[in-house]
C-alpha cells in the first residue's frame, strides 16, 4: 500500500506550460495566489476561473487528474463551507429551522472560501504537475542564488531538496520492509486505539531512522568519492533560459491582478 | 618491459578514531596500470577501509599511497585523486544522488567542473559503456539492484578515471545482478585497459581476475595469480576463506591418490580435465 506514492505527481506530457521555465512557473504560481486573494465577490473570481480553465488546457493534464488533488482536502473543504455557512449570522436570512439558520452572508462567504481554498491548490498542484521535481529544485537554485551573498545556502537548500526526494521511495520501501517484519512477528499497526497504535509505530520509526542515519553516512562518502565539495565551481547538466513563451506568460499572468481587481470593483 | 604503477602503497597503516588496533596494518603494494586485482577476505579484514585509503577519503596513519604518482595526503590533488581512482560501494540505493539516471551520471562531472557542451556526450558514453543506455530518463528507484550497480559506475566513468576500486558491489545482488556487474567491470578493464581493485568476498569472481591478495586482519597474508592463491587451501581455510567448490575438488581427488591437476578452478576446466584423463586412460 505504501508503494503507491509517487515521486512528485509530475505529470510527463509536452505542453507549453511544460515548456516553461521553471523559474517562470515558481514565480508566476505565487502572483497566482496573489490575485487569488485579491478576489472580491463571486464576480471577483471569474477572471481566476477563466485563467485556471486556460492553462489547464494548455497544460494537457486531463481533468480527471486536477481533481484528484483536491480529494486530500474534501474534509478541509467541507468543514470551511459548513462553518462559514451556519456561524455568520448578519444579513437577510435565507432558511431557517429550530437553531439552524443560513444568512446570505453566511452562503456567499461559504462559497467565496471554498472556491478560493479550491483555486489555490489547482493552482499549485499544476505547477508540479507541469514541472519535474528537478526542474523544480534547479528553479528554486537559480531564484535564490541572489541570496548568497547575504549567506542563505542556496545550493545547499537545493542538494538536499534532490536528496531528500531521491530517498523517499526508498525509505518508504525499506518502512514497508520492517513493517513486514514487524507483523510477522505478531506486531498490530491497523487495529486498537489512536495511542496503541501510535505506540506501535516505534519499533517501526526506531530501525528507520537509524538505517536513514547509516544511509546518509554511506551518501556522503559516495558524494565525496564523486568528488562533491560544495557548490562552488560546479558546472550544470541543466541550464535555465527564458525563451518566447515565458515572456507570454509573465504578461497573461500579470494581468491577472489588475483584472481581478477591476471585476471585483463591479460588484 | 617493466609495467607502469597505477596505486602504490607504501608501508600502510590505518588505525580508526579511538580503535584499538589497526585497521590496515603494514601493507606494501604495487598495484600495475591495467590489471584486475581481487581483494579477498571475511568481514572486518580491513579491505573497505583499504578502498577508501587508495582515494583519499582516508589518510593513512602512517605510510603513503601514491595514485599515479600523487600522494593522496597531499591536499592540493585530494580532487585530482578521487577522480582518477573512483569508488564503487556496495549499497546501490546509498549511492545514487538524483532522481533521474541521466542527472546521477552527469554529477561528478558537475562537481568536475567539466563544461555543460561536453557533458551529454559523455553520459551517453558512460551509460553506453556499463550498456545501460536505454535507461537514460529511468528513475533509479525502478531499476533492479544490478542495474541500479550500473549506473553508479557509469557514474564514476564518466569521470574518466584510470582506475576503477569496487568494494564488494555484487554482495548485495542476486546471482544474475552480480554476473551483470562483474562482467561489465571485467569488460571496461580488457577493452579500455581501466585498471580494476575488485574487492569481494566470493571466490569465483577472484577466480577469473589477474591477481589474488588475501587480506586478514589487516595485512595482506597471500598474494598472486588466482591458481597459486586456491591451490593452497589450507591456508585459505586458516584466514577462514573458502576454496572455490571445483578447486577443492580437485584437491581432494589428488590427496586420494587420483592423478589430476591440482590447480583447477572452474567447472569447465574440471570437465576438460577429466574428459581428457578419461581419453588416456582408453588409449592404454
Amino acid at each position: 500500500m505504501l508503494r503507491d506514492i509517487t515521486l512528485g505527481q509530475y505529470y510527463p506530457v509536452d505542453s507549453p506550460i511544460h515548456r516553461l521555465d521553471p523559474r517562470t512557473k515558481i514565480v508566476l504560481t505565487i502572483v497566482y495566489i496573489v490575485a487569488v486573494f485579491f478576489g472580491k465577490g463571486l464576480l471577483g473570481y471569474l477572471p481566476t476561473l477563466l485563467f485556471l480553465l486556460l492553462i489547464i488546457k494548455l497544460s494537457g493534464v486531463p481533468f480527471t487528474m486536477m481533481l484528484k488533488s483536491l480529494r486530500p482536502l474534501r474534509i478541509l473543504l467541507i468543514f470551511t463551507f459548513v462553518l462559514n455557512l451556519f456561524f455568520i449570522s448578519s444579513g437577510e436570512v435565507l432558511f431557517r429551522w429550530r437553531f439552524i439558520q443560513i444568512t446570505k452572508d453566511g452562503l456567499s462567504h461559504a462559497l467565496r472560501f471554498s472556491l478560493r481554498l479550491i483555486f489555490l491548490v489547482l493552482g499549485t498542484s499544476l505547477m508540479t504537475l507541469t514541472t519535474p521535481p528537478v526542474a523544480l529544485t534547479d528553479g528554486l537554485e537559480s531564484l535564490c542564488s541572489p541570496l548568497k551573498k547575504i549567506g542563505f545556502p542556496a545550493h545547499e537548500m537545493a542538494m538536499m531538496m534532490t536528496i531528500a526526494l531521491r530517498f523517499i521511495p526508498t525509505l518508504i520501501e525499506e518502512a514497508d520492509k520492517i513493517m513486514k517484519a514487524q507483523s510477522a512477528r505478531g506486531a498490530d499497526f491497523s487495529s486498537g486505539s489512536v495511542t496503541s497504535r501510535a505506540r506501535a509505530m516505534i519499533p517501526l520509526l526506531v530501525p528507520l531512522f537509524i538505517s536513514a542515519f547509516r544511509r546518509a553516512g554511506d551518501l556522503a562518502f559516495a558524494m565525496e568519492a564523486r568528488c562533491y565539495r560544495g557548490g562552488e565551481g560546479r558546472t550544470r547538466l541543466h541550464i535555465l533560459k527564458f525563451r518566447k513563451g515565458d515572456a507570454v506568460a509573465f504578461v497573461i499572468t500579470g494581468l491577472l491582478i489588475p483584472v481581478t481587481i477591476f471585476a471585483g470593483r463591479l460588484l | 618491459m617493466k609495467k607502469q604503477a597505477e596505486l602504490r602503497m607504501e608501508n600502510l597503516s590505518f588505525k580508526y578514531e579511538g580503535a584499538e588496533g589497526f585497521a590496515v596494518k603494514n601493507v606494501d603494494l604495487t598495484i600495475e596500470k591495467g590489471s584486475f586485482t581481487t581483494v579477498l577476505g571475511h568481514n572486518g579484514s580491513g579491505k573497505s577501509t583499504l578502498a577508501k585509503l587508495i582515494n583519499g577519503l582516508f589518510l593513512p596513519t602512517q605510510g603513503k599511497v601514491f595514485v599515479d604518482g600523487m600522494d593522496t595526503q597531499d591536499e592540493q590533488h585530494t580532487w585530482d585523486v578521487r577522480a582518477r581512482a573512483g569508488v564503487v560501494f556496495q549499497n546501490p540505493d546509498n549511492q545514487i544522488v538524483a532522481t533521474v539516471v541521466k542527472d546521477d551520471v552527469a554529477f561528478g562531472l558537475e562537481n568536475i567542473g567539466v563544461p555543460h557542451e561536453q557533458m551529454e556526450a559523455r553520459i551517453e558514453e558512460a551509460l553506453g559503456a556499463v550498456d545501460m543506455l536505454d535507461f537514460i530518463d529511468r528513475a533509479p528507484h525502478m531499476l533492479s539492484g544490478g542495474q541500479k550497480q550500473r549506473v553508479a559506475i557509469a557514474g564514476i566513468m564518466a569521470m574518466k578515471p584510470a582506475a576503477l576500486i569496487l568494494d564488494e558491489v555484487t554482495s548485495m545482488l542476486d546471482p544474475k545482478g552480480r554476473k551483470e556487474v562483474f562482467d561489465t567491470v571485467r569488460r571496461l578493464n580488457k577493452q579500455r585497459g581501466i585498471t580494476v581493485v575488485w574487492i569481494t568476498h566470493f571466490m569465483e569472481e577472484a577466480a577469473l581476475s589477474d591477481r589474488v591478495l588475501v587480506m586478514h586482519r589487516g595485512e595482506i597474508r597471500m598474494d598472486g595469480t588466482p591458481r597459486e592463491v586456491f591451490a593452497n587451501g589450507d591456508a585459505l581455510r586458516s584466514l577462514r576463506l573458502d576454496v572455490p567448490p571445483m578447486a577443492l575438488l580437485a584437491q581432494e581427488l589428488v590427496r586420494r591418490g587420483i592423478d589430476i591437476r591440482e590447480d583447477i578452478l572452474s567447472l569447465d576446466e574440471m570437465e576438460r580435465e577429466v574428459v581428457a584423463k578419461w581419453r588416456l586412460n582408453c588409449k592404454m
